[in-house]
């Protein structure tokens, strides 16, 4: 029987804009407070995987490792749009299962500062002189704007829209519903970029950046990071007892990507790979979307949390408008989601991102969690989606002692 | 005397010189028939390395949509960005022309038929012609 796997350490920097630090810094505190979290040292890891979207190609990992220790350990610099982070834990963990090593660290890391919601797609792009076709679609010229969006708020309101016109009580109201929550939720972490609450009135009547997602319904950019040190359930066995009580069960690590579906051609599908991935987590834990305590999902946008109601089987099929209505997914709920504010308010510096909600999901679980504690969590689900795509799903339980 | 402008398609898959008129072409697998419009290597579907082109309905039902109101500086907005799914097969992303930018006016499961338009002209004088859909009667 293949061995457990656990988190023993776990950090995150809180995010939002830090002009002051560069990206080695922010993914140096996050380490460094993981390892002093696992009452562990630099020396004892045997693997590191970093996940930095715009960085991995630049040995991110080793220009980490020159901070905080050059232990000679196989390092994996790792880029999966927004499921970086996961990625880069589960990689970590593929090390453990391997056989490789027993103790490891994953870093998610991201500095994006002022980049725009956006970010370089929302520049000007030079028309060209002589029109001649080019790329695999034989475009003459840039077709954003000319041949509908590609762009991340228009695709995931299109998402989220299919999703309204495939069921009833689904419309902009449920949408903000989403962040009208999400919002509240924020206010109590420490750790979020932005900790405001606003009303629904203020949520839909905001500037409306592509219908019916208005900016207060779209995740900011920003600056973070976080770490996990995870290990074997042989190497747990032999740690103090003051780690052992704190550690953390990973019951399902699964990472998908997109299978073949015939409106591939319009936009990636961000629906069905979710499905997969929360079927096989929840296969893998021995549980189900009852046992869920808590939930940190990807809410890229406000459409994207909603049509992920569904996708991780929270609420019936064709029921996450009335999921959300009925105020199932507020932290006082049956199933809360995103008391961290998710990353409509919390943030999403992105290769942070999937790392951040497992230390979140992590610290309720330990009780740890100060004001924003869900009482008594004792099983908890993370989620990500990089659009392209790949999804990582997480599953995490408090230990039985 | 002035001649006609030179006219190509924004994107190669769509045929601006059809009997019929304008239309989409896709790649088909002629193992499965999965439906595409760049060039392939093989099928996402099942793998085979056969394709013929297959020109797609002219009419569609709107599945999504989203009315875009920001965007980078050369793009005008509001415009109207839907996923439409073709009779007889082949799913689309394109605007919606000649409605208003207006959730109350654009409702998903509209009909929508295709339409074209010029979208550039280079320094040459040729013109970039592009398709979208419109409101089908
Ligand atoms: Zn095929």
């Amino acid at each position: 029987m293949a061995d457990d796997l656990w988190i023993i350490g776990a950090s995150m920097t809180p995010f939002g804009r830090f002009p002051d630090r560069d990206v080695i810094d922010l993914a140096a505190t996050a380490a460094l407070d993981a390892l002093d979290d696992a009452s562990a040292t630099i020396a004892e890891m045997q693997t590191l995987a970093v996940g930095c979207l715009t960085e991995a190609p630049n040995m991110l990992g080793q220009r980490l490792q020159k901070q905080i220790g050059q232990t000679g350990i196989p390092v994996y610099n790792v880029a999966n749009a927004c499921a970086t982070g996961a990625t880069a834990v589960r990689t970590a963990l593929l090390t453990l299962k391997a056989g490789e090593a027993d103790m490891a660290l994953a870093v998610g890391v991201e500095q994006m500062g002022k980049m725009g919601l956006l970010g370089s797609a929302g520049r000007a792009r030079p028309e060209p002189a002589g029109y001649e076709p080019s790329g695999r679609y034989g475009s003459v010229m840039p077709v954003e704007g000319i041949l509908g969006t590609q762009l991340m708020p228009g695709v995931f309101a299109q998402a989220g829209m299919e999703y309204a016109y495939e069921h009833d009580g689904v419309g902009f109201e449920q949408f903000a519903k989403v962040a009208e929550k999400n919002h509240a939720h924020s206010a109590l972490n420490p750790l979020a970029q932005y900790r405001k609450v606003f009303s629904l009135e203020e949520v839909m009547g905001a500037e409306m950046v592509a219908y019916p997602n208005t900016l207060l319904m779209c995740c900011p950019t920003g600056d973070g990071a976080a770490a996990v040190v995870v290990c074997t359930g042989t190497k747990l066995k032999t740690l103090d007892p003051g780690v052992r009580r704190r550690a953390v069960k990973i019951s399902a690590s699964v990472l998908t990507s997109d299978p073949y579906v015939e409106s591939d051609t319009a936009q990636p599908d961000v629906s069905t790979l979710t499905k997969r991935a929360a079927a096989q987590a929840y296969e893998q834990a021995g549980l189900g979307p009852s046992d869920l305590d808590l939930v940190e999902l990807h809410d890229c946008f406000a459409t994207a949390e909603l049509i992920h109601y569904e996708n991780l089987q929270l609420c019936e099929p064709g029921g996450a408008g009335d999921f959300i209505d009925r105020r199932a997914p507020w932290r006082d709920g049956t199933t809360p989601v995103n008391v961290s504010g998710g990353l409509i308010s919390k943030g999403h510096p992105i290769g942070a991102t999937g790392v951040a909600n497992l230390y979140e999901v992590a610290t309720h679980l330990r009780g740890e969690a100060g004001d924003r504690q869900i009482e008594g969590a004792r099983v908890g689900l993370t989620h990500v989606i990089g659009l392209g795509s790949a999804c990582g799903v997480h599953i995490l339980e408090r230990a039985t002692s | 005397m002035t001649e006609a402008p030179r006219r190509v398609p924004v994107v190669d898959y769509l045929s601006l010189d059809g009997a019929g008129g304008p239309v989409l072409r896709a790649n088909a697998c002629t193992a499965c028939g999965a439906l595409f419009f760049d060039r392939r290597n093989a099928c996402a579907r099942c793998g085979a390395r056969e394709f013929e082109h297959r020109p797609l309905g002219t009419t569609g039902t709107v599945r999504a949509f989203t009315i875009v109101k920001r965007a980078a500086p050369n793009v005008p907005v509001p415009y109207v960005s839907a996923v439409v799914a073709l009779d007889g097969g082949g799913v689309v992303k394109a605007n919606i022309r000649d409605v208003e930018p207006d959730p109350a006016q654009v409702t998903l499961g509209m009909r929508v038929a295709l339409t074209t338009f010029t979208c550039g002209t280079d320094v040459e004088g040729t013109e970039a012609v592009a398709f979208g859909f419109a409101p089908a009667t």
